[in-house]
């Protein structure tokens, strides 16, 4: 209706075909039609043995349900939207130095080595420089800096994906008896080795490409935060 | 508010002691541009128009000859001696070029302290932290001075 001015309410300034001339909506339309796949057949001929039956038999393809529901349900709308694979943010780079904003380790400096499928980053202190372990983060909780670590020829290996991080599921759910088992709780589990191997294979890389630069190993160890007369908006980062 | 210079005092008329305020609003005047596109440029003044804008250009200041509101204008204590009233911008220019303004401006304090403040503001975080540490540093150096100097 925008193209067609309204004259007074109910009556536009131009007729049915004027507008549709104007929208030009027949110009995206398909002149050809994509060639229909091709249906299977409906009926499958079956022989059949003895004398009385016929011979042959036309036997349909797909059975026919058994059951019919007694009353109409309503089949539910298919959903035709499928989620968009994430985007990062084009400041953020393999190496880039990010600003964690929320979470355990807010105010941290930490690497990012690469994206997951999920969208989230997956970022390192390194461990031993300010504490920050291996870790997932989502981009929208992140000042991504201008600052970059050369990561040289570092391969993050595959095995690092969103399951890598998940939660061993417990098959049943500790029961407050099992909590406090003899009354006390549960020791804590150890961290599992193989993780501590990886931190330690990943940091090594970053460790000595960091020595590098002057400060770089002081900068990523101190926290980050405003001071007076500081405005996130106004800085560079 | 700057005071609009259009003669010479009449000093005998009013009875009293010539002022000792430089800085006039008059032609030749360098101005910094406060606001619009070419804020933090400078330019100086061709014409006074009225009370509230006058003409400004700055051929080798990239600021084009445009009539301008002293609201948005701040006095420099540079000056152009010999600029006729109502130059164009090849007067101007060349005027501008003679008496080394841009020069003249660059090298005063005002001018060094604004590019100062500027580079400070387009470091980035990492410089900045850098900064930080070289200001400690420097605390460092003056605290052991002066804890030296205190026991001499």
């Amino acid at each position: 209706m925008a193209r067609s001015k309204e004259l007074v309410p109910g009556v536009g300034r131009l007729s049915r075909s004027q507008v549709f001339a104007k929208r030009g909506l027949f110009k995206g339309q398909k002149k050809s039609t994509a060639p229909a796949a091709e249906t299977p057949a409906e009926f499958v001929e079956k022989s059949i043995g003895g004398d009385k039956n016929g011979g042959k038999r036309l036997v349909p393809t797909a059975k026919a349900p058994r059951f019919y529901p007694a009353e109409d349900v309503r089949q539910p709308k298919k959903s035709r939207k499928s989620p968009k694979p994430p985007t990062l943010r084009s400041s953020i780079t393999p190496g880039t130095v990010l600003i964690l904003l929320a979470g355990r380790f807010r105010g941290k400096r930490v690497v990012f080595l690469k994206a997951l499928a999920s969208g989230l980053l997956l970022v390192t202190g390194p461990y031993k420089i300010n504490g920050v372990p291996l870790r997932r983060v989502n981009q929208a909780y992140v000042i991504a800096t201008s600052t970059k670590v050369d990561l040289g020829d570092l391969k993050i290996d595959e095995k690092f994906n969103d399951s890598y991080f998940a939660k061993p599921s417990s098959k049943t759910a500790a029961s407050a008896e099992e909590f406090f088992e003899d009354g006390k709780p549960k020791p804590k589990q150890p961290f599992p080795e193989s993780k501590a191997a990886d931190q330690k294979q990943i940091d090594n890389a970053l460790l000595a490409s960091i020595k590098k630069t002057d400060n770089l190993s002081k900068y990523l160890k101190a926290s980050w935060g405003l001071s007076k007369g500081q405005f996130p908006h106004e800085l560079v980062f | 508010m700057a005071l609009i210079f259009y003669g010479d005092a009449d000093s005998t008329f009013l009875n009293v002691q010539e002022s000792n305020f430089k800085r006039f609003v008059e032609v030749g005047r360098v101005v910094l541009l406060k606001s619009g596109p070419s804020a933090g440029n400078i330019a100086v003044i061709t014409e006074i128009i009225d009370h509230n804008r006058a003409m400004i250009d700055g051929p080798t200041t990239n600021v084009p000859r445009q009539s301008y509101p002293f609201k948005h204008l701040t006095l420099t204590p540079i000056k152009l001696t010999k600029l006729p009233r109502a130059a164009g911008t090849g007067v101007v220019k060349k005027q501008f070029e003679k008496e080394g303004i841009v020069a003249k401006w660059t090298s005063s304090g005002w001018a060094q302290k604004r590019a100062a403040a500027e580079k400070r503001r387009s470091l980035n975080d990492f410089a900045r932290f850098n900064v930080m540490l070289q200001k400690k540093q420097r605390t460092d150096v003056v605290r052991k001075a002066v804890a030296k100097a205190k026991k001499a």
